[in-house]
């Protein structure tokens, strides 16, 4: 071996180029349409909706959100319309938080069971299940809640309001129990829980064996092994899983329809038969819309749509961290 | 190319001589670890009785028996796969953490079986340590954190935090490195100090045996042997069981050695014996083949 003459001449870079073969380029020619067109949707629709509603926001301006009017024009000139969400936008974040609120302590302890002490067959068995209860259709959901959930849930609503009702949030002003934000929060409690278990459980599946092990190795017990090292790594898993079944609740329709009783009128005592969401509202309105109306409730899917994409967004973006971490 | 040769003809002389203790640790503390000396450490400590561990329908490990005395450190080497890091995780029943795993044999620890029915097994591994071969600090704590960790998960409680914190590391030779900074995350550390920062936390349970496995092969030649230093130094107050691949590391820091193989069945307990004569003078020829690199 000898060592050559270093060169002195000045050094320019090679281009390095990968050449394609026509297969690779018209596969991936597909799988871009592929990606892109799912983004055109998703800019076609938003698009769409702001140019329906464009009108509305021009006419209402910030009150569109303000208000909780919701009138169409009278027929003799009498009263102009007037459209405002604010009932709806505030009964969508009070019956998904209560539905987030009543899930997530159920998912975790379903997700901790299914991968930390759960039997191989049972938990097989259980997953599976999970994923079917996942799969029922919402109208299934909603004709169960009005006919099987609510009748109970109104004695829950009433021993609440008994035990509770000095806290303005269990508060009935009139004693009506039927189709309240609490009945319609809990039926979305059950119809996310399977979204957060599973995105739970699979952040928690991942939390490192060898600090499992260092735990044990300390003397620990299973729960404080799972205390010291599955939760905290777990934990952004969980609040991305409860975004998406956030994201869920906020957009959940037909069966918030069945078991919530539209009133356009902002209330926060979440046992009283008062409320709606922005959803529902729509399904209840668009049959009978005219023209201009047809407009604002345009304007109000765009408003639940930005709001469910961001939650959405924040909730993929968490879950992406955390299998960065992992 | 041809410059070379003389030094392969000096590494190829060298390695058998170079397999004696060479650990910078007080003179004393090794060459009074006589034979008379160790056997009169007594029958106490942790002993193994005809133990075998299954994974499953796996045979891994089949009928060992090994007694270590007290305050000696001991090697166990051998061949991939042989069993021998399973066997050490039987020592402290860290082996049935595995789905459908199973044990035959007892461990005595002090006289009693650490597999006996009557027997809390988290209680157990309070006293028998362990450090593991990926240096597995908890993430989420500081290092003072870490350190006192065990004394929350196994509920001991502990009079003075501050000065058990400070005696722990300093047994553990990372005193002088963290102290100013012990509210710093674990995991800021070198992989070194990470592995140092495990055995810490181990011993402010003030286990009467630690049990390492591979403690070194994720770290590099310096870490390593501070490490070996602080194995010496800390098997004057505990038994220590050590898992090495390194033969060197074994010659270095074990007063005894045990030589595991597994002939494609499961692992067996070939031969135990002083370091020293298992190294210089092996009863069986396949723990001369291994000690001296011709296969494993």
């Amino acid at each position: 071996m000898k060592l050559l003459p270093v060169s002195d001449t000045e050094v320019s870079p090679r281009i390095l180029k990968v050449s394609r073969g026509t297969a690779d380029k018209v596969f991936r020619g597909v799988v871009l349409a592929g990606a892109m067109f799912s983004v055109a949707v998703l800019g076609l629709i938003c698009a769409f909706l702001l140019y329906r509603g464009f009108e509305i926001f021009k006419d209402f301006g910030f009150s569109f959100f303000t208000s909780s009017r919701w009138e169409a024009a009278a027929d003799d000139g009498s009263s102009p319309a007037h459209y405002g969400v604010a009932a709806m936008l505030v009964g969508s974040i009070v019956v998904a938080t209560i539905a987030v609120v009543l899930a997530v302590p159920f998912a975790m302890s379903v997700a901790l069971y299914l991968e930390y002490y759960a039997p191989q067959f049972l938990k097989r068995t259980l997953v599976s299940i999970l994923d079917l209860v996942a799969s029922i259709p919402s109208v299934i959901w909603g004709i169960w809640g009005y006919t099987i959930l609510m009748p109970h849930a109104m004695g829950w609503s009433k021993t609440l309001n008994h035990w509770l009702g000095w806290i303005p949030i269990f508060k009935v002003p009139v004693p009506i129990f039927e189709r309240s934000p609490f009945i319609a929060g809990t039926l979305l409690a059950m119809m996310i829980l399977p979204i957060i278990t599973s995105v739970t459980r699979e952040v928690y599946s991942q939390a490192p064996r060898d600090q499992v092990d260092a735990a044990y190795g300390l003397g620990s017990t299973k729960w404080g092994a799972i205390k010291t090292v599955v939760l905290p790594f777990g934990k952004s898993g969980l609040v991305g899983g409860t975004m998406l079944g956030l994201g869920r609740a906020l957009g959940e329709t037909i069966a918030v329809y069945l078991v919530l009783n539209l009133v356009f009128k902002v209330n926060f005592h979440i046992l009283a038969s008062v409320g709606g969401n922005v959803a529902s509202m729509i399904a209840t309105k668009f049959g009978e819309a005219g023209p201009y109306e047809l407009k604002a409730l345009m304007a109000a899917g765009l408003v639940l749509f930005l709001l469910t994409l961001g939650v959405n967004f924040l909730a993929s973006a968490i879950v992406n961290r955390s299998k960065k971490i992992a | 190319m041809s410059e070379s040769t003389p030094t392969e003809n000096m590494q190829a002389e060298t390695i058998v001589p170079s397999i004696v203790p060479t650990v910078n640790v007080p003179a004393e503390d090794r060459t009074s670890r006589t034979a008379d000396n160790l056997e009169a450490k007594g029958q106490s400590g942790l002993e193994a009785r005809g133990v075998h561990a299954w994974f499953d329908k796996h045979h891994a490990l089949a009928d060992v028996s090994l007694h270590f005395p007290q305050n000696t450190v001991t090697g166990l080497i051998g061949p991939s796969g042989c069993g021998k890091s399973t066997f050490l995780r039987t020592l402290n029943r860290m082996h049935e953490f595995i789905p459908k795993s199973a044990m035959a044999g007892e461990v005595l620890f002090n006289g009693e079986d650490i597999y006996g029915s009557d027997v809390n097994a988290t209680e157990i591994r309070t006293r028998i340590g362990m450090v593991f071969q990926k240096p597995n600090p908890f993430p989420a704590m500081t290092i003072g954190e870490n350190v006192l960790a065990g004394l929350k998960l196994a509920k001991v409680k502990a009079s003075n935090k501050d000065e058990l914190l400070e005696q722990c590391l300093t047994r553990a030779g990372l005193w002088k490195e963290v102290k100013d900074r012990l509210k710093a995350q674990g995991s800021s550390l070198s992989g070194g100090q990470q592995q140092r920062l495990c055995i810490a936390r181990a011993l402010a349970l003030n286990p009467e045996v630690l049990l390492l496995d591979e403690p070194c092969s994720a770290l590099d030649p310096g870490s390593t042997l501070r490490v070996e230093e602080t194995i010496v130094q800390l098997s004057q107050s505990m038994t220590i069981v050590i898992v090495t691949h390194n033969m060197q590391q074994a010659a270095r820091v074990s007063d005894y050695c045990a030589f595991f193989l597994s002939d494609g069945g499961p692992g067996r307990l070939v031969e135990a014996d002083l370091t020293t004569n298992m190294f210089s003078n092996p009863s069986d020829q396949r723990t001369a083949d291994y000690v001296q690199g011709r296969f494993g």
